[in-house]
């Protein structure tokens, strides 16, 4: 059975159908791929699985369960997680106390040691352990990028949404980036959905991609079925004009 | 010196009170931007229930403790069941359906309790106290203890529990906030709550030395407003400065600037507000706020 199934959903924003009755399961334990152009409708799919946006039709299911009834501030608790593509933190507080936040559905409420010593450990991780006490307002795109992985993982989620992680690195960290991802994926027992519009990784390290294009599902498959996808191939590159 | 020491004593009794309210003023303005302008008629009416208690024969620690609970509830209600609604709409509506509680709140005091001004005996006697050759007054001490107190234990509860984590981090971006599984919603209501306990504690405090009547707080609330100014209005630590700076200042801008005197203590507190706004409109602690355009 997948983790999260997502069937037949449909979000419009006025006149425009950002989503258009799509489909996909994401299996757990696997690394999978969300492609597609800009404005394909790629994080609003994002924004529904966390109930940032409600779906006009369709249905969610995570681990079995219907996630439709589950408010957003509870969906980290049934365990997903999630970055953004700009990154959103709590500028103002330090990097410790954004991860804190992470852990807050993990936190009881007088007995924060075990989380702090959590917190540290999950920092040291993702490599930024020295920044634990600077705000996170003034620090690297980079960086923040960390801070905010380490919030996510500090959730202990089953399922990490990933949007974008790629945006922003050169091309040697983009190949560390990808050996990352899967590291992570064995050491805390993950599931990762990726939006990324860099190739070159989702091809490296998903194991199953979806296509989206104008908020239709095009296609579906490994890597390479996708690669080889004439549908998928017109999206990215524009259909051959017709014979005149 | 012995005046000068002992307005620098009464001045930062007073810049606890203004401290303990303008905190208030900067808990709800933090979290949701809003001005609340009830929150002097707030501590009057808390004020006027631990005088109830103590008039049907409560003692006073007791009386103020069952006060603040009463507040911190009604202050987390009133969020809930009046303010809420009108959250999706503009700030503006928010601040001035503050004044409308103002006017409500001091409407219902008035009703209650009648205007006449009240003898409220504090906990603290007012005889004074001897250290080290200079009189104080013990209620000015009391007043000084009791703030600091308070005042701690909020800094301790912002930012060593997890209620607190929960309360910075809605306030500072409520919709991260909420995707990590805080409860935004209610943390909006416990900042009110605070709020309303925090102004609890200014009232009370307030009332022995001021006389309790509907319109006590009316004035200590403009001293209060320009602490906060001057602390900067997004923090906390600023607001407590702000107060007992701002305190210390009137009293000896009072005793010692001869045209000052009495009446013209307000005057130099919308002074502060002004000269602040002109030359540091963020304040001493604040942060200015840069917005990407």
């Amino acid at each position: 059975m997948a983790l999260l199934s997502v069937r037949n959903v449909t979000r419009r924003f006025g006149g425009i159908v950002a989503i258009d009755d799509v489909s996909l399961d994401v299996e757990k334990g696997q690394i999978v791929g969300l492609i597609g152009p800009n404005g394909a409708g790629k994080t609003t799919l994002f924004n529904v699985i966390t109930r940032l946006y409600k779906p006009d039709a369709g249905e969610l299911e995570f681990a079995g369960k219907s996630l439709l009834h589950t408010p957003p501030h509870r969906i980290v608790r049934r365990g997903i997680a999630r970055t953004f593509q700009n990154v959103e933190l709590f500028r103002t507080m330090t990097v410790l106390d954004n991860v804190l936040v992470g852990a807050h559905t993990r936190t009881k409420p007088f007995r924060s040691g075990a989380v702090r010593a959590r917190a540290h450990e999950v920092l040291d991780y993702v490599g930024i352990a020295d920044f634990a006490n600077r705000p996170a307002a003034g620090l690297s795109f980079g960086t923040l990028k960390r801070v905010e992985l380490a919030r996510a993982l500090v959730a202990e989620p089953q399922l990490l949404l990933l949007d974008e992680p790629a945006g922003g690195l050169n091309h040697a960290e983009v190949s560390e980036l990808g050996t990352f991802i899967r590291k992570l994926r064995d050491d805390f027992d993950l599931t990762v959905l990726l939006v990324e519009h860099h190739m070159g990784l989702v091809m490296g390290i998903a194991e199953r991609i979806h296509v989206l294009d104008f908020g239709r599902k095009i296609a579906e498959g490994s890597p390479d079925e996708v690669q080889r996808n004439t549908a998928v191939i017109e999206a990215y590159l524009g259909a051959e004009p017709a014979a005149a | 010196m012995t005046n000068f020491l002992q307005q620098i004593v009464s001045g930062l009794a007073s810049g606890g009170i203004y401290g303990s309210l303008a905190l208030a003023i900067v808990i709800i303005h933090r979290s949701t931007g809003v001005i609340n302008f009830a929150q002097g008629e707030m501590a009057t009416l808390s004020a006027f229930v631990c005088w109830t208690l103590v008039d049907h024969g409560w003692s006073f620690w007791p009386a103020f403790a069952a006060t603040l609970v009463l507040s911190f509830a009604a202050g987390a209600a009133l969020q809930a069941i009046v303010i809420r609604p009108l959250q999706s709409g503009p700030l503006l509506g928010i601040v001035i359906l503050t004044i409308g509680l103002l006017i409500a709140i001091n409407g219902l005091t008035t009703w209650i309790w009648g205007g006449a001004a009240k003898q409220f005996a504090g906990p603290f006697s007012t005889s004074p106290i001897n250290v080290g050759g200079v009189a104080f007054s013990k209620q000015d001490i009391g007043v000084i203890v009791v703030s600091v107190i308070v005042v701690a234990l909020v800094g301790l509860l912002f930012t060593r529990t997890k209620l607190g984590l929960g309360l910075r981090a809605a306030a500072v971006n409520p919709v991260e906030a909420r995707l990590v599984g805080v409860r935004v919603a209610a943390m909006l209501a416990v900042g009110w709550g605070l709020a309303a306990a925090l102004g609890a504690v200014a009232g009370v405090m307030a009332a022995p030395s001021l006389f309790l009547e509907p319109n006590m707080m009316q004035t200590v609330l403009l001293y209060s407003f320009a602490a906060a100014v001057l602390g900067g209005m997004d923090s906390p630590v600023g607001a407590v400065v702000g107060g007992l700076v701002l305190g210390v200042l009137l009293n000896l801008s009072g005793t010692y600037v001869h045209w000052i005197g009495g009446e013209l203590r307000l005057a130099t507190a919308l002074a502060v507000i002004l000269g602040v706004l002109l030359l540091r409109p963020s304040g001493l602690f604040g942060r200015a706020a840069v917005r990407r355009v």
